[in-house]
C-alpha cells in the first residue's frame, strides 16, 4: 500500500505522524528544491549584477546619452521600439501559431500531423544570426515593393506615412523576422496544451450536437487558455529579448516614430547593447547596463501582469 | 560480434589520434627565436579603422621577430586611449589624437612620466560612395554633399546636382543618405571636412556620433556598404579600401574634381600644420581641409599610433621601439598600402616620426 497523502485521524493531543518516506523520496525531493533554488539564485544574481553596474549608469555626464541628454530620454525611444517591435512580432505570429497549433492537434490526419510539427520545430533550431542575415540581404529587398505600395494606398494611416524607405531595413521587416522567430515556440506549447483537452470534454460537446469548431472553441480553448497565455508570454520573452537579428536588420535612430516604412526606425533595448557594446566607454557601458536593468523589469513586469489576468480569469470560472 | 570489437576500438582509437595529432599544433610557440632574439608579448588596441594595417604590421613585425606576439584589439579609438592611459595596453590606436579638453593629454603624460608619443601611421582616404541606377560618374562639391546629407536635397535630378555635373543625364529618384549608427573615426573626419570646406550650409558639430537623428544608417563600415547597396539612390561614405564595386564620387578641390587617392590624402596630412601647444614627441597634426593644390583630396582619415617614451622593462621599450619603427617605415608604410589601402606617409612626416619613434628606450 502507499503511504502517500493519508493523515492518521488521531487524537487532537497526539501530533499527526508524517507518512513513511524513503530515501529515493528524499534525494529527489532534495534535488528539485535544489534545482528550484538554483534557478532562483541565478535569476537573483543577474538582477543583482544590473543593479550594481547599471545604477552608475543613470547619472552619467549628458555627452555620454549623445545624441540626447539624459538616461530618460536615452532610454526611452528604446522601450518604445522593443514594445513596437514585439507587438509587430506577437500581431503577425500569434494568430498563425494558434491556428497551426490547433491544426495539428485536432483537424490534420495523422500522417500529415507528424512532418508538420516536426518542420515547425525545425524552425526554432535556425539560429537568430542567420535569421539575421537573411532578414537583412533577402527579405528586406523583397518586400521594398510592398513598402512603396503601403506608401501609395495606405499612407493616410499614421502607421505608413513616411517616405518608403528604399532598403526595405524597417521596423516592419525586423517585426516579420520576429514573428517568425517566435512562431515555433507558440506552436509548440500550445499544441502539447490542445491535446491536452480531456477527451470527454470533446466527445460530449460532439455528442451535444457542436460543429468541430464549436467544440474546439467550448472545450478546448477554456481547458488550454491558461497554456496559451504562457505561449504566448514565452513568445513575447523572446521577441523582447531578440538582439542580433534586429540588430542587423534594422536601420536605427534615437526617435520615436509610428511610422513603420521609412528609414528611421526606433533600435530595441537588445539591438542597442549589440551595436553599441564594442566601441563604448566604460561609462557608457554602465548606460548600457542600466537600459537593460529597465528591459529586465519591465519584462517581468508583463509577465506579472499576464499571470494575474490569467489566475483572474481561472478564480473567476472556478467559481 | 565484429561491431562489438569495433566500438571497443573507438574511444581508445579517438584517444590516441587526438593525442598524436596534439604533437602538430605546437609551433605557435617560441621554437626558434629568427630575428633580434626578443621575446614577449605587445599589446595595444584602439582604432578600427587601423585593423588590417595593424595586421599586416603584424604579420611583418612577428615574420622577423618570431618570439613575439602582437596582439590589437579594434576595441574602438576612445576605449584604445583609456586602456593606454590605464596601462592596459602597452600602445594603442587613435583616430584623433588625445585631447587636451578631456584631460586625455595630462592623465598620458602622468601615466609615461614624459612626453607622450604621437605619431601619425594611416592615412586613408575617404570615399563618398553612391548606388544609382543611372549614374556612372558623379563630381559633388562640398557644399552640394552637406545639402545632400543634411536632406536639403532630394531627389537626384536637383539643379544643385546637376550644376556640378553639367551635362549629365541625372534621374529623378529619391536620395537616402546613408550614415554610421555606431560611433566612429570615419565620421569625425566626414563631419569636419564638410565643417571646413562647406562654406557655411553645414551646421552641425564634429562628431564620431552622427549629428542628425533619423535616416538610414549602417553598423561599421561594412554595414554602410552593405546598406548602400541595397538601395537605389543611396549615397554614404566609407573608407576607400572597402568600397568594392560601388560609385565613387569625385570631390570639388579648388577648382577640378579629384577622386579619391592615396596620393592626394597624404599630400594634404603633409601641408597640414601640427597641433600647437603639444610635447615634441607629439605629432598631432591639425588636418586643414581647404587645401586647393590639384591632385589633393582633403577628405581623409589620419589615424596615430601613441605610446610611452619610456618604459620599466627593457623587453617591454624594444618591442614598442621595434614594432612602431616597422609601422612608420618606407617598407611597413608600403605593406599596409599593399594590404589595407592606405596612403604612405610622405617622406618627411616619416622620417620626423621615425627620429621620434627611435627614442623609446628603458627607464
Amino acid at each position: 500500500m502507499s503511504a502517500t497523502t493519508s493523515v492518521p485521524e488521531k487524537a487532537p493531543e497526539r501530533p499527526a505522524a508524517k507518512p513513511p518516506r524513503s530515501r529515493g523520496d528524499r534525494l529527489f525531493s532534495g534535488a528539485a528544491r535544489a534545482a528550484g533554488l538554483t534557478i532562483l539564485a541565478a535569476l537573483a544574481g543577474v538582477f543583482i549584477f544590473l543593479t550594481i553596474e547599471g545604477v552608475p549608469g543613470l547619472s552619467q555626464p549628458t555627452s555620454t546619452y549623445a545624441p540626447n541628454h539624459d538616461f530618460l530620454s536615452y532610454v526611452g525611444p528604446l522601450i518604445y521600439g522593443t514594445i513596437l517591435a514585439a507587438v509587430l512580432a506577437l500581431l503577425l505570429a500569434v494568430p498563425f501559431a494558434l491556428g497551426i497549433a490547433l491544426f495539428i492537434s485536432h483537424y490534420a490526419p495523422r500522417r500529415l500531423a507528424v512532418p508538420v510539427a516536426y518542420v515547425i520545430d525545425l524552425l526554432a533550431a535556425v539560429p537568430s544570426v542567420v535569421f539575421g542575415l537573411w532578414g537583412a540581404r533577402s527579405l528586406a529587398t523583397w518586400l521594398v515593393p510592398l513598402h512603396a505600395w503601403l506608401y501609395g494606398h495606405l499612407s493616410w494611416l499614421p502607421f505608413f506615412a513616411g517616405p518608403p524607405s528604399v532598403t526595405g531595413r524597417t521596423i516592419f521587416t525586423a517585426g516579420i523576422v520576429l514573428a517568425i522567430m517566435i512562431l515555433p515556440i507558440i506552436t509548440a506549447i500550445s499544441r502539447e496544451v490542445f491535446a491536452q483537452t480531456p477527451r470527454l470534454d470533446q466527445e460530449a460537446a460532439l455528442a451535444l450536437g457542436a460543429t468541430r469548431w464549436e467544440m474546439v472553441r467550448m472545450s478546448v480553448f477554456p481547458y488550454a487558455r491558461s497554456g496559451m497565455v504562457s505561449a504566448v508570454m514565452l513568445g513575447l520573452g523572446r521577441a523582447l529579448g531578440e538582439t542580433m537579428a534586429v540588430a542587423m536588420v534594422l536601420s536605427a535612430s534615437p526617435v520615436v516614430t509610428l511610422n513603420l516604412i521609412s528609414n528611421t526606425n526606433p533600435a530595441t533595448v537588445a539591438s542597442n547593447i549589440a551595436s553599441s557594446f564594442a566601441e563604448a566607454t566604460p561609462a557608457k557601458l554602465h548606460v548600457l547596463i542600466a537600459t537593460g536593468l529597465v528591459l529586465f523589469a519591465f519584462t517581468f513586469a508583463v509577465n506579472f501582469a499576464a499571470r494575474w489576468v490569467v489566475g483572474r480569469n481561472e478564480r473567476r470560472m472556478a467559481r | 560480434m565484429k561491431s562489438t570489437s569495433i566500438r571497443r576500438a573507438i574511444v581508445p582509437g579517438i584517444a590516441v589520434l587526438t593525442l598524436a595529432l596534439s604533437g602538430c599544433g605546437a609551433g605557435n610557440e617560441a621554437s626558434g627565436n629568427t630575428g633580434s632574439g626578443l621575446s614577449g608579448t605587445l599589446n595595444g588596441g584602439g582604432s578600427s579603422a587601423q585593423e588590417s594595417a595593424q595586421a599586416a604590421w603584424r604579420a611583418g613585425y612577428q615574420t622577423a621577430n618570431s618570439g613575439v606576439t602582437v596582439n590589437y584589439d579594434p576595441v574602438g579609438s576612445g576605449t584604445g586611449r583609456e586602456n593606454f592611459i590605464s596601462g592596459a595596453y602597452m600602445f594603442a590606436g587613435s583616430d584623433s589624437a588625445l585631447t587636451t579638453d578631456g584631460g586625455e593629454l595630462d592623465s598620458a603624460k602622468k601615466h609615461c612620466g614624459g612626453d607622450v608619443i604621437e605619431v601619425p601611421a594611416y592615412v586613408s582616404p575617404i570615399a563618398v560612395v553612391f548606388h544609382v541606377q543611372g549614374i556612372d560618374k558623379l563630381q559633388l562639391s562640398s557644399s552640394t554633399i552637406g545639402d545632400i546629407f543634411s536632406g536639403k536635397v532630394t531627389k537626384w535630378n536637383d539643379p544643385e546636382i546637376a550644376k556640378d555635373n553639367p551635362g549629365a543625364k541625372l534621374p529623378s529618384t529619391t536620395i537616402t543618405p546613408v550614415h554610421r549608427s555606431d560611433d566612429s573615426g570615419t565620421t569625425a573626419n566626414f563631419t569636419d571636412y564638410l565643417e571646413q570646406t562647406s562654406g557655411g550650409t553645414w551646421k552641425y558639430p564634429t562628431d564620431d556620433t552622427w549629428p542628425i537623428k533619423g535616416g538610414e544608417s549602417g553598423e561599421g563600415t561594412s554595414g554602410l556598404v552593405a546598406a548602400v547597396k541595397a538601395g537605389d539612390g543611396t549615397i554614404g561614405y566609407a573608407d576607400e579600401s572597402q568600397v568594392g564595386d560601388l560609385g565613387v564620387a569625385s570631390i570639388k578641390v579648388g577648382s577640378s574634381y579629384n577622386a579619391p587617392s592615396a596620393d592626394g590624402a597624404a599630400k594634404v596630412l603633409a601641408m597640414s600644420p601640427k597641433v600647437s601647444g603639444r610635447g615634441a614627441n607629439d605629432m598631432a597634426i591639425q588636418v586643414d581641409r581647404k587645401a586647393t593644390q590639384p591632385g589633393d583630396y582633403p577628405l581623409m582619415l589620419t589615424s596615430y599610433l601613441i605610446a610611452c617614451p619610456t618604459y620599466g622593462s627593457k623587453t617591454d621599450a624594444d618591442m614598442v621601439k621595434g614594432f612602431l619603427s616597422y609601422a612608420v617605415s618606407s617598407k611597413g608604410q608600403q605593406v599596409a598600402a599593399d594590404q589595407a589601402g592606405s596612403a604612405p606617409l610622405d617622406p618627411a612626416l616619416q622620417q620626423q616620426a621615425t627620429k621620434i619613434v627611435d627614442q623609446i628606450a628603458a627607464k
